[in-house]
């Protein structure tokens, strides 16, 4: 268990630096840092004296220490096109997509599983077809088509709810909340639908195969014949089992979640990290790409090693065979 | 080839004629690849070509004769007065384009890569194979739009809109190359050790003609799924990227340009902007994705 662990975390770290190479080659290497920063009127010595402040001069391997060691601290620089810090930036913007994420996250969990479960129950009823049709034209969807319907049907046509924009929002410190007023709480519907679509359709197929799975075994026909209700026959026992793989598709799916916010952001004007992100790509500013990039490699990594070392701890079958999971 | 040849001598056709979905999908494809192909020539209007437009017939709506102009488009006009049929029409030009180039890009990268590793071995594998795993955690998309975001930075100014598509072919390609790679390597791992490739070796033969004249042959079925499906994912990737202005560039609009356009006629009522290119995507997708999936089942001898 501790060496897998060990290991585990070693090869977070690996990849961690891996892209931290990589967003120090963006600033390195992508358009010269001395063009950005000093207007037409320098001289030689300008140019000099910064390249020396910024140590410029020095050979690349210290130049990327360097910057690993104020990335560790949160010092990405100044933003190109904003001129103001770039980790101030990213802290402004950080709430609106974790709640946003938060919320979808939720969403697709809860239904997702819920749908799963009542589907693999019902699997001849008129609605789990129905259900199982509609999961199968939102997988095929794009999820910026998804986000343009639900405006033109919510926003355009029956004008209910908001189509752009996070409403109001109540600072609470360092952190601005949508969930504390109405029209915070109403915008936040339709992108939460459009970016949890996917992952809800993704659960519950798969937890709907798992628990028809499970219900063919035969302890469940042993538990129905102790004479146990349906409800604890479902729930207790089959939900149980196949909490494993929906765990590790949960968990993975949660990391997608906050990159696909890019598109929902894009699509809803949410004032959020991937709309920044999409903005700098734009207007070519390496340092919001460099400094998005690596936040979101520390969440995803952190996500993957919670996922698995969670995996390693639910399933018992791991502990004797930990050669499966090392490939 | 030799794989598609006796795919095509034994059931594959007959396997295909018997299934109703396969046929309406390649139909489907088949109409919209050539309409794509031959847009220049069948397009009503050139949407390139300011001369021939008429700013009169601006907002014509589809099926009914301009208010002004008494001109009739099939599927309406945008602002300026641009047949929407023409434009959807030269937007698959760039789509498809897109998305068959990135894929056959994504799929020399990947299949020489997993060759490589398969049969090479040792620390070769290992870094190709590591690469691919940091690559892996990442969606396809997110890498796609990093790529785009770091060639816009290395490339100079007045060529962006000329590299736009190349840049995004390059990018989407690098994406999707993991895929092919892991297949191709597996495949490679379990052909390696017959007998056929080791009478081979005896012969003589040099590592790169077994890999390319024995192996491929042997590894080529998966690479064919792998590389519709990932036809259907490029081109919405394409539109996605496009869709988000970070892809194709307004003077050469994809079919993800075209809805990106039109999403800013919603509100006004001019829904035929919007509406007509997304459908067209849509079709296009699920057509290619339709057919990836019977393909997957007709190569694959167990489900027979």
């Amino acid at each position: 268990m501790l060496a897998y662990i060990i290991r585990r975390v070693f090869q977070s770290v690996i990849v961690l630096l891996v892209v931290g190479l990589v967003a120090f080659s963006m600033f390195r290497y992508v358009g010269d840092p001395i063009d950005n920063m000093l207007g037409q009127e320098r001289t030689d010595a300008d140019i000099e004296r910064l390249r020396g402040e910024l140590g410029l001069d020095q050979q690349a391997p210290v130049q990327y220490v360097k910057f690993l060691r104020s990335a560790l601290k949160g010092n990405f620089g100044v933003s190109y096109r904003q001129g103001r810090p770039v980790a101030t930036i990213i802290a402004e913007r950080l709430p609106a997509t974790l709640e946003l994420a938060f919320v979808s996250g939720l969403m697709a969990i809860v239904l997702g599983v819920t749908l799963g479960v009542l589907t693999a129950i019902y699997r001849d009823g008129f609605g789990s077809h129905l259900v199982m049709t509609l999961s199968l034209i939102g997988v095929s969807l794009p999820t910026f088509l998804i986000g343009i319907l639900l405006i033109y049907l919510f926003s355009v046509e029956l004008n209910w709810l908001p189509s752009f924009g996070r409403g109001d929002v109540v600072q609470l410190g360092f952190w601005s909340t949508g969930f504390l007023t109405a029209s915070g709480l109403k915008a936040l519907i339709l992108p939460s639908i459009t970016l949890g679509l996917y992952q809800m359709t993704l659960i519950m197929r798969l937890v709907r195969s798992e628990m028809l799975e499970v219900l063919r075994q035969e302890y469940i026909r042993f538990a129905r014949a102790r004479g146990l209700r349906d409800k604890a026959v479902n729930f207790r026992h089959a939900l149980k089992n196949t909490l494993v793989p929906v765990i590790t598709v949960t968990g993975l799916q949660l990391g997608a979640i906050i990159a696909f916010a890019i598109i929902t952001e894009t699509v809803f004007q949410w004032p959020g990290v991937g709309l920044l992100f999409i903005n700098a790509i734009q207007f070519v500013d390496i340092p919001v790409m460099a400094a998005y990039l690596m936040l979101i490699s520390v969440m995803f990594v952190g996500i993957n090693l919670i996922v698995d070392l969670l995996y390693y701890a639910i399933d018992p079958r791991l502990h004797t065979d930990n050669s499966a999971r090392a490939h | 080839m030799d794989a598609l040849r006796r795919a095509w001598q034994s059931d594959f056709l007959w396997a295909f004629s018997r299934s109703p979905m396969a046929v309406v999908s390649f139909l489907l494809v088949l109409i919209m690849v050539l309409g794509a192909a031959l847009a220049p020539w069948i397009a009503p209007h050139n949407p390139f070509d300011p001369s021939t437009l008429n700013l009169m017939n601006g907002f014509s709506k589809p099926m009914e004769p301009n208010m002004i102009t008494g001109d009739v488009f099939w599927l309406g006009t945008d602002d300026q007065g641009r047949d929407v049929f023409s434009s959807i029409l030269y937007g698959m030009r760039i789509s498809l384009f897109v998305g068959f180039t990135a894929v056959a890009f994504a799929m020399v990268l990947g299949v020489s890569l997993g060759l490589l590793a398969g049969y090479v071995g040792g620390w070769v594998e290992g870094v190709i194979m590591r690469i691919a795993d940091v690559q892996l955690t990442f969606p396809a998309i997110l890498v796609a739009m990093l790529i785009f975001g770091v060639a816009k930075g290395i490339t100079p100014v007045h060529l962006r809109d000329q590299m736009a598509i190349w840049v995004l072919i390059i990018a989407i390609g690098l994406s999707d190359w993991v895929q092919f790679a892991r297949v191709v390597r597996g495949a490679t791992l379990v052909e390696k050790n017959k007998e056929y490739i080791q009478a081979a070796r005896l012969n003589g033969r040099r590592p790169l003609g077994i890999m390319v004249l024995h192996i491929l042959p042997n590894v080529l079925n998966p690479v064919l799924v792998i590389g519709t499906i990932s036809l259907a994912l490029a081109i919405i990737a394409e539109a996605t990227l496009s869709f988000l202005g970070v892809g194709a560039p307004p003077t050469k609009p994809s079919l993800g340009t075209l809805i990106r356009v039109g999403q800013g006629y919603l509100f006004s009522g001019e829904w035929w902007i919007l509406f007509f290119p997304a459908v067209t995507l849509l079709v296009l997708a699920l057509s290619v994705n339709l057919l990836g999936d019977w393909l997957r089942d007709a190569l694959n001898p167990k489900l027979r």
